[in-house]
């Protein structure tokens, strides 16, 4: 199970933080603060898996931005790497090219397709294309 | 009211954190105003501002019920935002949740789909138990809802109701099960993990669920053979996720059941042969399908295969894939050590790898491999590896090793040499307790005492500065220096070396001088020079210039008797001159200690002269009733006839020192020995003085004195006691 997912830059700001398991605000920015601690002075070198108190942190680096998935312990590392890149492919479709501040100005409908992409802390869907169609039908619903 | 954007751009061209902080005051005056007013124009617009504040850290409690009633107005954009701001501000913990149940259960019976979809999205992500409970019959009636997006986002939904309430498992089994005969990947995939948590929620749900194995068998057949599809190709696999999903809920149903795990056996080893590891993807599916192997019923063939592959993501140049191989294969030991071994030299390969994570779990798996086969060269090699590793893996690859030794070591002189070999790597990284142990191997082996001193004495030469070395060294030329210099107990493998007597009592001179060596060093150096001096009478006066040489040696000596510090022995198993030494512990003032129970070095040497108490005890007696005889004078030197039988002659020049308390045994049961051997007169006469003056306060008869706190009592194994303090 997936218990956060994580969106930092350099810097340390959060640009998306969503939970699926219940924390206290102050918590939160604890645990905001220590996976960016962590994730950031990682050589490029070494592996993308990192033991964060009793789960584990999965991490990539696109450009400026970390992308963070905490789990279970248990779960397999390299499918969760793979979800990761998923991610990152559906927001480049959806933003065409992303970059940093598009996902800035924008952070209300990022929030809309990680909520397609997945609920619950499980994968929802894994056709890139069904998730790039279903937000076109709910930007329409918007009008 | 401004729009979301602006406040963004707003904000970000601010320049410091005050004039962030300040523009978002602003606006959440503006927002709570607008709240207050229940202005509805801009609440869409509030809402978004809102949530942008809370991203950014601020805190902004005033915007829940705005959440609450933009959930419960009509149109699906207030909602959209509502349930939106509904998950960011809120989680399931708080009591306004409870409010949005009614809300839900409207919008989950909606006629268009989309709101029913925000609903279960919200649902999934921050119900509560009672929520749950309160809408479980929605969610499971949606199980069958005619569009395939409802129906995922119902089963992930009912996934999080049944972790949050396990009892309402057994509601959901038999639709969850219609699920696994989808065709949509989306519906398919969700159903599978629906199933996958039932099993682990209810034994129920799980004997349920195995009917359906062969069902599922064959599904990932049909995803695996399936042809090109754009939609769901990742790497060139089809839906790579899906795979994994299925793989894993075969793992759930085949463990514990050789029925189960027998169906499963021909797709297991077609995925593991036939699955391209190029790719990330695929080494995915490989991954989750080595773990399937290892999990299910016994089946000799495809463990073989699994641990092949192991063995090959072993020597994959990717760091992930090799981090993922080494924690797979620590599981695999208990399954099947044999298979194991036999990458054990690339196993060995990742101990020497640039990244520490990798290091660390290949120096775990290596521990778990050793076996009274392989120690010698498993060992061998880490100890190569030991001399070129970087400092913060070298402690802990020495604990390893050391503790790899002290297990497995088939015989003492390898045990030996190979400890030997680590202290001179890294004597400064090793605990107290290894070499400790040393020691008592090293004594209780006695035909290798020879050996083990002369080698210690070559190992000092080369690596000096570690300080456990020099430790274990000097406490062995101390005990078996006559060895070391009469080349006694040659082993053939040794060449032979001259080592005077001189260059034995320079080896210690050189460690109490240095800078370098710390109390506990200097204390076990003295210690040895104390036992040398009687074994080699031609060094006494050497060496007792060494101990008269004030300022290196007395000052750290007098530090020491200011210290409670146990580990300083003056006595030894092999007595110099004859009897035994107990120093008076007045506290602080003598060369004395404290004892602390437990303390390692103070219970080595008891461990290690245990057995000759008993002649120590019978020597002792007779010197002492001998030397109490004769003890009216402040002064006495031990000579002649004194001697008790067996004991060799006592060295001239030493001066012994017999305190006056002496006078107070004979009306003693036990012995009462508050001597001071020393070699240095000015010491000693100090030494005398005070204990002169203690014993004999003005005015006291010696009667009062008896039992009193000053003076302890001997003890046939020489080592020190505290004052009895009253």
């Amino acid at each position: 199970m997936i218990r956060f997912i994580m969106l930092q830059n350099r810097q340390g700001k959060t640009r998306l933080a969503k939970y699926y398991i219940p924390l206290e605000e102050s918590e939160k920015h604890k645990v905001e603060y220590e996976v960016h601690r962590l994730v950031v002075n990682r050589d490029p070198k070494f592996t993308n898996f990192v033991e964060f108190r009793t789960h584990k942190v999965i991490y990539r680096r696109y450009a400026g931005l970390f992308f963070s998935i905490c789990v279970d312990i248990t779960d397999n590392e390299l499918a969760y790497l793979e979800c990761i890149h998923l991610f990152v492919e559906i927001l480049d479709h959806f933003f065409s090219n992303v970059c940093e501040l598009d996902l800035v100005f924008n952070f209300h409908k990022v929030y809309l397709i990680l909520d397609e992409f997945i609920l619950a802390g499980e994968l929802q869907e894994t056709s890139k294309k069904a998730i790039v169609e279903r937000m076109g039908e709910l930007e329409k619903q918007e009008l | 009211m401004v729009h979301c954007r602006d406040m963004i751009r707003a904000i970000r061209a601010c320049k410091t954190a005050a004039e962030e902080r300040a523009v978002v005051r602003k606006e959440s005056a503006a927002i709570r105003a607008a709240v207050s007013e229940n202005d509805q124009d801009y609440s869409h617009r509030n809402l978004a501002k809102l949530m942008f504040i809370h991203m950014l850290g601020y805190p902004t409690h005033f915007g829940q019920m705005e959440c609450l009633k933009l959930i419960a107005s009509a149109g699906f954009p207030e909602k959209r935002i509502g349930y939106l701001g509904l998950m960011l501000l809120l989680d399931e913990r708080q009591e306004v949740l409870m409010l949005v149940t009614n809300s839900l259960k409207q919008d989950l019976n909606h006629s268009n789909q989309y709101i029913v979809g925000l609903a279960l999205c919200a649902l999934g992500n921050i119900c509560s138990a009672e929520m749950a409970r309160d809408l479980a019959p929605e969610v499971e009636r949606l199980l069958q809802f005619r569009d395939p997006n409802i129906r995922k986002k119902a089963a992930l939904c009912s996934i999080r109701i049944i972790r949050k309430v396990p009892e309402l498992a057994e509601n959901f089994t038999s639709r969850a099960a219609a699920l696994l005969s989808e065709k949509h990947h989306g519906v398919l995939i969700t159903g599978v993990q629906l199933c996958t948590d039932l099993c682990k929620v209810s034994t129920e749900a799980l004997e349920y669920f195995r009917k359906y194995t062969e069902g599922l068998v064959k599904t990932l057949k049909d995803v695996g053979n399936s042809s090109y599809s754009p939609e769901y190709d990742i790497a060139g696999i089809t839906d790579p996720f899906l795979h994994i999903r299925l793989l894993r809920l075969l793992r759930v149903l085949g463990q514990g059941d050789i029925d189960a795990s027998d169906c499963m056996n021909d797709i297991l080893a077609q995925v593991a042969t036939k699955t391209e590891s190029n790719k990330n993807a695929g080494n995915a599916i490989l991954y989750e399908c080595v773990e399937t192997i290892m999990s299910i019923e016994d089946n000799g063939g495809l463990r073989v295969l699994a641990i092949n592959i192991l063995g090959r993501f072993l020597s994959n140049r990717d760091n992930n894939i090799r981090y993922v191989a080494l924690n797979m294969l620590m599981k695999a030991i208990t399954v099947d050590a044999q298979a194991v071994q036999r990458h054990r030299a690339t196993i060995l390969e990742c101990v020497k790898d640039s990244d520490a994570s990798i290091r660390k779990r290949a120096l775990d798996l290596v521990f778990l491999l050793v076996n009274d086969n392989n120690v010698k060269s498993l060992t061998k090699e880490l100890i190569e590896y030991l001399e070129v590793s970087e400092q913060e893996f070298k402690g802990d690859l020495t604990a390893k090793i050391c503790s790899i030794v002290e297990k497995f070591s088939p015989e003492k002189i390898w045990y030996i040499d190979q400890m030997l070999k680590v202290l001179s790597e890294a004597g400064n990284l090793v605990k107290d307790e290894v070499w400790h142990a040393l020691i008592v191997v090293i004594s209780n082996a006695s035909d290798l005492h020879g050996y083990t001193v002369r080698s210690l004495y070559r190992a000092f030469q080369k690596s000096g500065e570690q300080e456990s070395l020099v430790r274990v060294a000097v406490w062995c030329i101390g005990e078996y220096g006559e060895m070391l210099v009469n080349n006694v107990q040659m082993l053939d493998i040794e060449e032979p070396m001259t080592v005077t007597e001189f260059d034995a009592v320079d080896v210690i001179e050189i460690v109490i001088k240095r800078h370098s060596s710390d109390i506990t060093t200097r204390a076990m150096s003295l210690i040895a020079l104390l036992k040398l001096s009687s074994r080699f009478p031609s060094c006494s006066h050497p060496a007792e210039e060494d101990v008269k040489s004030n300022s290196q040696v007395t000052r750290p000596l007098q530090k020491i008797s200011k210290e409670p510090d146990p580990s300083i022995i003056s006595g030894s198993s092999r007595d110099l001159g004859g009897s035994s030494r107990v120093v008076g512990a007045e506290d602080g003032h003598h060369l004395g200690c404290t004892q602390s129970p437990g303390d390692g070095l103070l219970a080595l040497h008891r461990k290690v002269i245990k057995k000759k108490r008993k002649r120590q005890k019978k020597n002792q007696l007779w010197a002492v009733r001998r030397r109490n005889q004769k003890l009216w004078k402040r002064e006495i030197s031990i000579e002649g006839d004194l001697q008790p039988p067996n004991q060799p002659t006592p060295v001239e020049g030493l001066h012994h020192l017999i305190s006056p308390a002496l006078r107070l045994s004979p009306s003693l049961e036990i012995p009462f020995e508050v001597h001071v051997e020393w070699v240095g007169d000015e010491f000693s006469d100090m030494l005398n003085k005070k204990v002169y003056a203690e014993a004999h306060p003005p005015s006291q008869s010696l009667g009062s004195l008896i039992g009193g706190p000053k003076f302890p009592r001997a003890c046939s194994s020489g080592a020190f006691f505290p004052p009895i303090r009253a």
